[in-house]
């Protein structure tokens, strides 16, 4: 790690201007506005935000804004296709000589739901173009400001509004789909995972792609206290969870090849993260499910053994 | 005025008037029968003959959301598309409009399936009718290059700020050659100023903008709905101002709709898009066996010309609202928007008659007119709401009945093709 040539050591050199302010109509304990909040420190103010429909569709509610960057807000598929427009116009515009060069970045937010499912082909069309762009995808597991359903990035075994926890099904029978992977498979020059717990690995990894051109891809964890049954002020708590039992990896693929950036020394047990939320609360009680538990854990054990450093 | 006359096709016609009036950005995606368009502006960008980015999407609903939000940057952007492409990005027209983004998109109508058809019908500019842009509906190829210059400059001017959709037939004009005159540079750069956004999208943190917030209360957004609608109304006024300085710089005249023969017509016939020639032709025709009869064509769709339609019609005793599209459950779409327009016009005729022919580019010529001219004048005031009167010609029909045949199924059965799918 070329930690020497980083901005960011201890989470005391996290800029204090704060572009997403306080006051947002978002739930109390919502990581992925804390994943938000980091993501823009690091980014800075000439960043242009093109976000859909999601929770984080009321961060601009006429006449406010929760965020001092300019931003546009466009229908649920197509934020990568927005940003290749205001990249492409804005290029146009300085080479034709008409405006100064506004060194602009464009930030594509998105929660999962139109990160893994519905706009994952205008996604893949602007990686594929080599748009050079952020995305940012708060991952809170489900589709949560229209009340916690299903998605494909609902792990194996939570109970969400579409996938009941019953007697004889243990709420989503799917595994989560492997967007990390989806998103590397067309070789992005940049893409990582990141996590609120860790805010010196998010700055680091939005800092290490800021000197990158194309397509820089970002996963957060966001803890939802509404939709997981969290509490709020364990937010950060369940966040470092997911991370030191080995379900949420932090990690970073340059150029292709993936490194992990923080290897738990001592996996905690799986259930230490599960039980913080009611969304897994029918794998303990009324009485334990051990098999869904187990190949919860069975899946972490088995990712992990197939990393290497 | 001199310029370069040239044979080209409706789709050439389109893409010479992207050319013409200097965008800085188009986005592509191919569709039949759109297709010549973007390949005929992405070959021009390669060859270093058109100053433009031009970029290849990977569907119709992301090529749209990259033309508008590029528009909002203050690049002058055209697209193309059609039917089932028009439909698969309709959300985003919606968008467009809200965003307040004057793209000009050329479509070229083509019938919306299931069943899938390549050729001509309105169902699919028809379906955007209410999503806010601006719609012209051209006759010609030379409408087509026409329609998109005034595009871009009513659709700029600030007192409208609203995307345009300039409507052609596929087959029927987007491969049809005609002489068409290209616009002079010299002359565009009179009738068309330089787009300029008045906040445009650049991340300039000195002039911070947050296009589209989400409305939560119905007061507010009522209030910006009202807005797309004040913007939409006022474009005909716009459309005027711009149509006079375009026949000043160019010599061609255009109005919001155009009456043929109309003066003392018993029965007018309305029309639009390119079968409006072969209406014409059959009124030139039936003038000739005496009949008083004349045309209205319709060119601008959406603000809806009422006005310009109740004064065209008003002294006509039969109107027959010809149409090229068909709503199950309607009938035609154009007919309620033309008989609300008369409804509160001083002399109403007495028989506004609604007939739907053309679909999927079937043919229409003197007979189908003979025959609407007839049914009209039979027509009585209290048979107004009858049912659309639906053109087929015995060839097609003789055909029909083999098809059905062939397929298994007795002609009139409602699934005509069950057992040809079994």
């Amino acid at each position: 790690m070329q930690a020497d040539q980083t901005a960011f050591r201890t989470m005391k050199d996290t800029p204090a201007r704060e572009y997403l302010v306080s006051g947002s109509p978002l739930c109390p304990g919502c990581g992925g506005e804390i994943a938000l909040k980091l993501a823009l420190k690091a980014m800075g103010e000439r960043t242009i935000v093109a976000f859909v429909p999601s929770c984080f569709g009321l961060l601009t509610l006429y006449p406010y804004s929760s965020m001092k960057n300019s931003t546009l807000f466009t229908p649920f598929a197509c934020g990568p296709a927005a940003a290749q427009g205001i990249v492409d116009g804005i290029n146009i515009r300085v080479e034709k000589g008409e405006i100064k060069d506004p060194r602009s970045k464009v930030l594509v937010l998105t929660g999962d739901g139109a990160a893994y499912d519905i706009g994952l082909q205008s996604t893949s069309g602007a990686i594929h173009r080599r748009l050079d762009f952020y995305y940012l995808c708060y991952d809170n597991e489900a589709y949560g400001n229209t009340g916690f359903q299903f998605s494909s990035a609902t792990p194996f075994a939570s109970a969400t509004s579409t996938t009941h926890a019953t007697e004889s099904t243990p709420g989503n029978p799917l595994r989560k789909k492997d967007l990390f992977e989806v998103w590397r498979a067309h070789r992005p020059p940049y893409v990582a995972t990141v996590a609120v717990s860790r805010p010196v690995d998010l700055l680091r990894k939005f800092e290490k792609a800021s000197k990158i051109r194309g397509p820089k891809l970002f996963i957060a964890l966001g803890v939802c206290p509404t939709g997981w049954g969290s509490e709020p002020r364990e937010t950060v708590r369940v966040d470092r969870l997911a991370v030191e039992t080995g379900i949420w990896p932090l990690k970073e693929a340059v150029g292709g090849r993936v490194v992990h950036t923080y290897v738990p020394r001592r996996r905690a047990p799986v259930e230490e993260y599960l039980k913080k939320q009611k969304r897994f609360q029918h794998l303990f009680s009324p009485k334990e499910n051990r098999g869904a538990v187990q190949a919860i854990q069975n899946a972490v054990d088995s990712y992990w053994e197939g990393v290497s450093e | 005025m001199t310029s370069a006359k040239r044979m080209l096709t409706g789709n050439m016609a389109a893409a010479w008037g992207a050319r013409s009036s200097n965008v800085d950005y188009v986005c592509g995606y191919p569709i039949t029968p759109q297709s010549e368009i973007v390949e005929t502006l992405a070959g021009w960008v390669d060859r270093g003959e058109m100053r433009a980015k031009f970029t290849n999407f990977d569907s119709e609903h992301s090529m749209l959301a990259a033309a508008g939000a590029a528009s909002l940057t203050g690049a002058r952007t055209f697209t193309a598309t059609a039917s089932q492409g028009l439909i698969y990005g309709l959300e985003m027209l919606y968008a467009i409009a809200g965003w307040r983004a004057p793209i000009v998109l050329v479509n070229v109508s083509r019938g919306v399936g299931m069943p899938m058809i390549l050729q001509v019908e309105h169902g699919d500019v028809l379906a955007a009718r209410d999503s806010g842009f601006i719609q012209l509906h051209a006759e010609t190829c030379q409408d087509v290059i026409d329609f998109v210059m005034l595009g871009y400059r009513v659709g700029e001017d600030r007192r409208v700020m609203l995307p345009v959709i300039v409507n052609m037939d596929g087959f029927v004009l987007s491969f049809a050659r005609e002489r068409v005159e290209i616009p002079e540079a010299r002359a565009v750069s009179r009738f068309l100023p330089e787009y300029e956004h008045p906040t445009p999208l650049l991340g300039d943190p000195e002039a911070p903008v947050a296009f589209s917030p989400t409305t939560t209360d119905g007061f507010v957004y009522s209030y910006f709905k009202h807005q797309l609608h004040l913007a939409s109304i006022e474009s005909k006024k716009v459309f005027a101002e711009a149509a006079k300085d375009f026949s000043a710089a160019f010599g061609r005249e255009h109005g919001v709709v155009e009456e043929f023969m109309t003066g003392d017509a018993e029965t007018v016939f309305v029309a639009t898009n390119s079968y409006s020639s072969i209406v014409r032709s059959g009124v030139m025709a039936l003038r000739r066996e005496g009949e008083r009869v004349g045309m209205l064509r319709v060119k601008m769709l959406r603000p809806f010309p009422s006005e310009e339609v109740a004064r065209a019609l008003g002294s006509a005793r039969h109107v027959a609202v010809y149409e090229q599209n068909l709503a199950p459950g309607r009938g035609g779409i154009i007919y309620p928007e033309v008989t609300e327009a008369l409804y509160h016009s001083p002399h109403r005729p007495e028989v506004i008659q609604s007939f739907i022919g053309g679909l999927g580019g079937t043919q229409l010529g003197l007979g189908e007119m003979r025959l609407m001219l007839k049914k009209c004048k039979a027509s009585r005031a209290d048979s107004r709401l009858h049912e659309p009167v639906l053109l087929f010609r015995k060839e097609d029909s003789d055909r029909l009945a083999e098809a059905l045949r062939l397929a298994g199924t007795a002609p009139g059965t409602a699934s005509a093709v069950r057992k040809h799918a079994g």
